[in-house]
């Protein structure tokens, strides 16, 4: 069952083709990562499937799927120095393109154990501004979680995280796949975490050099040269 | 003193300006909460300069002010707040140009028709004794359904203010949102003002939320109490002018100025406590 197909895509910055001709698509249960050099064009190509970044030419659809049952982890967000927030009403946040006018009960229980499951419980009531930038992307990871319902959408997600956590990130984002069937679109420069994880690779350079199962992948050219770094 | 209180009471123009000024300053310290976030603090400023251009055009064409100067404050706003999103020219930049090229337009057109005159200096530094039935309809209607609105879209405001990307991502009405916010707080800004003054009308939208933000950590604490520092400065400011008879925009903002010592010093005693365990 398809979630998402990109055809022909073209997204242009400055008049420079950052995304071109691209094609591919997301399915029910896949658990995609995008690999490619930096200025590849990867963000730009999460950023456009998100409505964040107008496309130039192609088509995107949303089949069986509708926008807010959609998560995303932000690469980095400008935080505002003043912004008066606690790490609650940010992941609270997550809810707010599902809820009426006001958040329910059981969302205010599902953050508190999304916050629980990422060991956040006892920071809940702490200004945001005053957290780590580690622990800020966990936050927002927890926000992410709370959006999610079909597919969830990362942009290096691991950057800011130590290495014990990154472990822990990617057995709860396996588990989130496997259990609760959530689609996974991850874009990265872990290679390692790609062959461990990934279900698929999307390899792009502007225009797609690969895509397709894990396993294909790791036999192909582009592979090669990747690893090889 | 007490009989003065009371005394004030007496006079209908009183009570329409403290009604009027109550519901105003509240209103304007809650849509200040996400617009001093923003970075569009000085927007009631610049707002207040197109204002005053509309009402010189207003003055030029003979009819009433406010007709003409709230479509244009709207439309000005609704540009400032969507010019952000995809402009090379930043907010605070945007604002200055426009304030000042309406400023001159005003001063311009003011200078060829009467030269200043006693309405011009009155939209400066406010006249919330000179208020009438129509301004006060005006005042608390806007007020009333800035609030609501508010109260009603907290939620998308709250998720805007913080990560307008991910708002946007997860399939919220972003761009719709943010012009009803520009509209809102337009209105707000053109009735307030009348009434403290278009060089005023700033400090009443950044000083509640930086005092009480500076003391409180929750978006939600700091709405509802910059909401309540406004109203008691308000009321003293308000109350103080007549025993003092200064103009009662300024003291006011005097009141303000004092709540934002006091809460720095709070603060720094908050967190000299903490060092010290």
């Amino acid at each position: 069952m398809n979630l998402i197909s990109c055809k022909n895509l073209t997204v242009n910055y400055d008049k420079e083709a950052a995304v071109e001709n691209l094609s591919f698509s997301v399915s029910f249960k896949d658990y995609i990562f995008i690999l490619g050099e930096n200025g590849s064009g990867k963000s730009t190509l999460l950023k456009t499937i998100l409505n964040l970044k107008k496309k130039s030419k192609g088509e995107i659809f949303f089949e069986n799927l509708k926008r807010n049952e959609i998560g995303y982890l932000p690469q980095r967000i400008t935080l505002k120095k003043d912004f008066p927030s606690t790490v609650f009403e940010i992941v609270l946040s997550g809810f707010v393109s599902c809820c009426s006018l006001f958040y329910s009960k059981k969302q205010k229980l599902k953050v508190l154990q999304i916050l629980k499951s990422l060991k956040l419980e006892n920071i809940k009531n702490v200004s945001f501004k005053e957290l780590s930038k580690g622990q800020q992307q966990k936050v927002l990871l927890a926000r992410a979680l709370c959006a999610t319902k079909k597919v969830l959408f990362l942009d290096e997600p691991c950057a800011n995280l130590d290495p014990v956590f990154t472990k822990e990130f990617y057995s709860l984002i396996k588990k989130l796949n496997e259990e609760k069937n959530v689609a996974i679109v991850m874009v990265s420069h872990d290679i390692e975490a790609a062959i461990l994880n990934a279900k698929k690779i999307l390899h792009i350079k502007k225009k797609v050099l690969f895509f397709g199962e894990i396993q294909d992948y790791l036999k192909s050219e582009f592979a090669k040269v990747f690893l090889r770094k | 003193m007490f009989n003065e209180i009371l005394n004030v009471f007496k006079y209908p123009f009183l009570q329409r300006a403290f009604i009027a000024g109550l519901f105003i300053c509240v209103c304007v310290a809650i849509l200040g909460v996400s617009l001093v976030v923003k970075r569009f603090s000085m927007i009631g400023d610049g707002l207040s300069h197109v204002g005053f251009s509309a009402f010189s055009i207003a003055c030029v064409l003979n009819c009433a002010p406010f007709f003409v100067s709230i479509p244009i404050v709207v439309l000005a706003a609704v540009f400032l707040l969507l010019l952000s999103e995809n402009s090379k020219i930043k907010a605070d930049s945007a604002i200055a140009l426009i304030s000042n090229s309406c400023l001159a337009i005003g001063v311009v057109l003011i200078s060829i028709t009467n030269g200043i005159n006693k309405d011009v200096l009155n939209y400066m530094f406010g006249s919330i004794l000179a208020l009438n039935n129509l301004d006060l309809i005006l005042a608390v209607t806007f007020s009333f359904v800035a609030i609501i609105v508010f109260i009603f879209s907290y939620n998308k405001i709250f998720s805007i203010t913080f990560d307008e990307d991910f708002t946007k991502a997860v399939g919220v009405r972003v761009k719709l949102s943010k012009i009803v916010m520009a509209i809102l707080t337009a209105l707000i800004i053109v009735v307030g003002m009348k009434f403290v003054g278009a060089l005023l009308i700033s400090s009443l939208i950044v000083f509640p939320v930086i005092s009480v933000s500076m003391i409180f950590k929750s978006f939600k604490s700091v709405v509802i109490f910059s909401a309540i520092d406004s109203a008691i400065c308000f009321v003293l400011g308000f109350f103080s002018s007549f025993i003092f008879s200064i103009p009662t925009g300024a003291m006011i903002v005097i009141f303000n100025l004092v709540v934002f010592v006091i809460c720095y010093f709070v603060s720094l005693f908050k967190k000299l406590k903490i060092t010290l365990g």
